[in-house]
């Protein structure tokens, strides 16, 4: 059963911060893109000389064209931003798919749990007695019975410490024994931490534009005491900008997660010919992500902005 | 009938329903599509980007469905 962990794996602390693997490719992309702009932009002129400048112009100006039918004569102000989180986005999705990314790690071994509940204990027990052959079905019986009562509670956990040693490392759903296989490098869209991060940015720009474009009056689209009707409407804006940050971080979230689970399984089931057309769909899959998490925030700012005549 | 039993079949049920219904959603929004593409040619550009809009929006709820359908398995 191959590792599929939802949340990203910490390496080490610094202090009390922790260091996850998406943490560290998340860096990698900061460093790609700002390598890419500092050599791209050394000698700017007005017609490109270098190829990298070439490439860059290209880039920009195909994604000043998207923008641009969007966002109209709002495009100066909000283009820098949609852009970003286009380049980042996009840049971030497909380094996912790297090889290297949630393959090369390390093994590192885990503490044994102590189980709160007695279902817990009992759960563990019957996967120990399938997974290891060896376990002494007296011993195993022995401790069933003294699920029954709440006294034994403790006595179970010391009992079930010295089972938990005895199993093989190997074992797959142990709760916390043995060795764990944690990757090193992780796709730094695939933790929903990051796509959190990325989801206020972009709402919190839609408060700011609105803001400096309307001054106060734009907190009349939230509190509007005019008459009953409006004043709910506010109370309803006001929500659904709240899960305009939820909807925001789960769609990149679960598309980009769910793509690395898709491949991991592939690749466990039949690894070579059958991930090829799966890879292909993540390639496609990132792309629309990035288009559509910019496109959504250009939408919104620009409908924040909007004189309501 | 126990936890673990229910949480499997849950797991199936929850990525099958939440699949189902925004799998149905996009395909109405993009029969709509080619629709008044086909009507106002012209408008094409504008359509497709208002479609693509309108299909992450009903794709990001089969994408809740599959985030709780995965938090239920392994959490």
């Amino acid at each position: 059963m191959p590792h599929i962990s939802l949340a990203a794996e910490t390496l080490w602390h610094i202090g009390p911060l922790p260091i996850t693997n998406s943490l560290i490719a998340t860096w990698t992309v900061m460093v790609f893109l700002t390598l890419f702009s500092f050599l791209a932009s050394k000698r700017l002129s007005l017609i490109p000389t270098s190829n990298l400048s070439q490439i860059a112009e290209m880039i920009l100006d195909g994604l000043q064209g998207f923008f641009s039918s969007i966002l109209g004569h709002n495009t100066k102000k909000i283009f820098p931003l949609a852009a970003s989180l286009f380049l980042f986005i996009i840049v971030a999705n497909w380094e996912g798919l790297l090889p290297g990314f949630g393959t090369v790690g390390i093994f590192r071994q885990e503490a044994v749990h102590t189980v709160a509940s007695t279902t817990e204990v009992t759960h563990t027990q019957q996967a120990e007695s399938v997974i290891v052959p060896h376990t002494d079905p007296d011993i195993h019986s022995e401790v069933v019975q003294e699920t029954s009562d709440e006294h034994g509670i403790t006595q179970q956990q010391a009992e079930s410490v010295p089972e938990q040693s005895h199993a093989a490392p190997t074992t797959e759903n142990g709760h916390g024994s043995g060795v764990k296989f944690i990757p090193l490098l992780r796709g730094a869209t695939a933790d929903l931490n990051m796509t959190f991060a990325l989801a206020i940015v972009a709402v919190l720009a839609m408060q700011y534009f609105g803001f400096q474009t309307l001054g106060i009056r734009y907190s009349k689209r939230f509190i509007n005491v005019s008459n009953p009707i409006m004043a709910f409407i506010g109370i309803l804006e006001i929500i659904s900008d709240l899960s305009k940050i939820i909807s925001f971080a789960f769609r990149l979230f679960g598309n980009i997660f769910a793509g690395e689970v898709l491949l991991t399984i592939m690749a466990f089931l039949m690894p070579f010919i059958a991930p090829t057309p799966f890879l292909f769909l993540e390639l496609f899959v990132g792309f629309i992500q990035a288009v559509v998490f910019s496109t959504l925030t250009s939408v919104f700012i620009n409908v924040a902005v909007a004189h309501e005549e | 009938m126990d936890a673990d039993m229910i949480k499997l079949v849950m797991t199936g049920v929850t990525i099958a329903v939440g699949g189902a219904m925004p799998a149905l959603a996009i395909g109405m929004i993009t029969g709509k599509a080619m629709e008044a593409i086909g009507r106002n040619p012209e408008a094409a550009g504008d359509v497709r980007t208002s479609m693509i809009l309108g299909v992450a929006f009903a794709e990001a709820i089969a994408i809740y469905a599959l985030v709780t359908a995965l938090i239920i398995k392994f959490v």
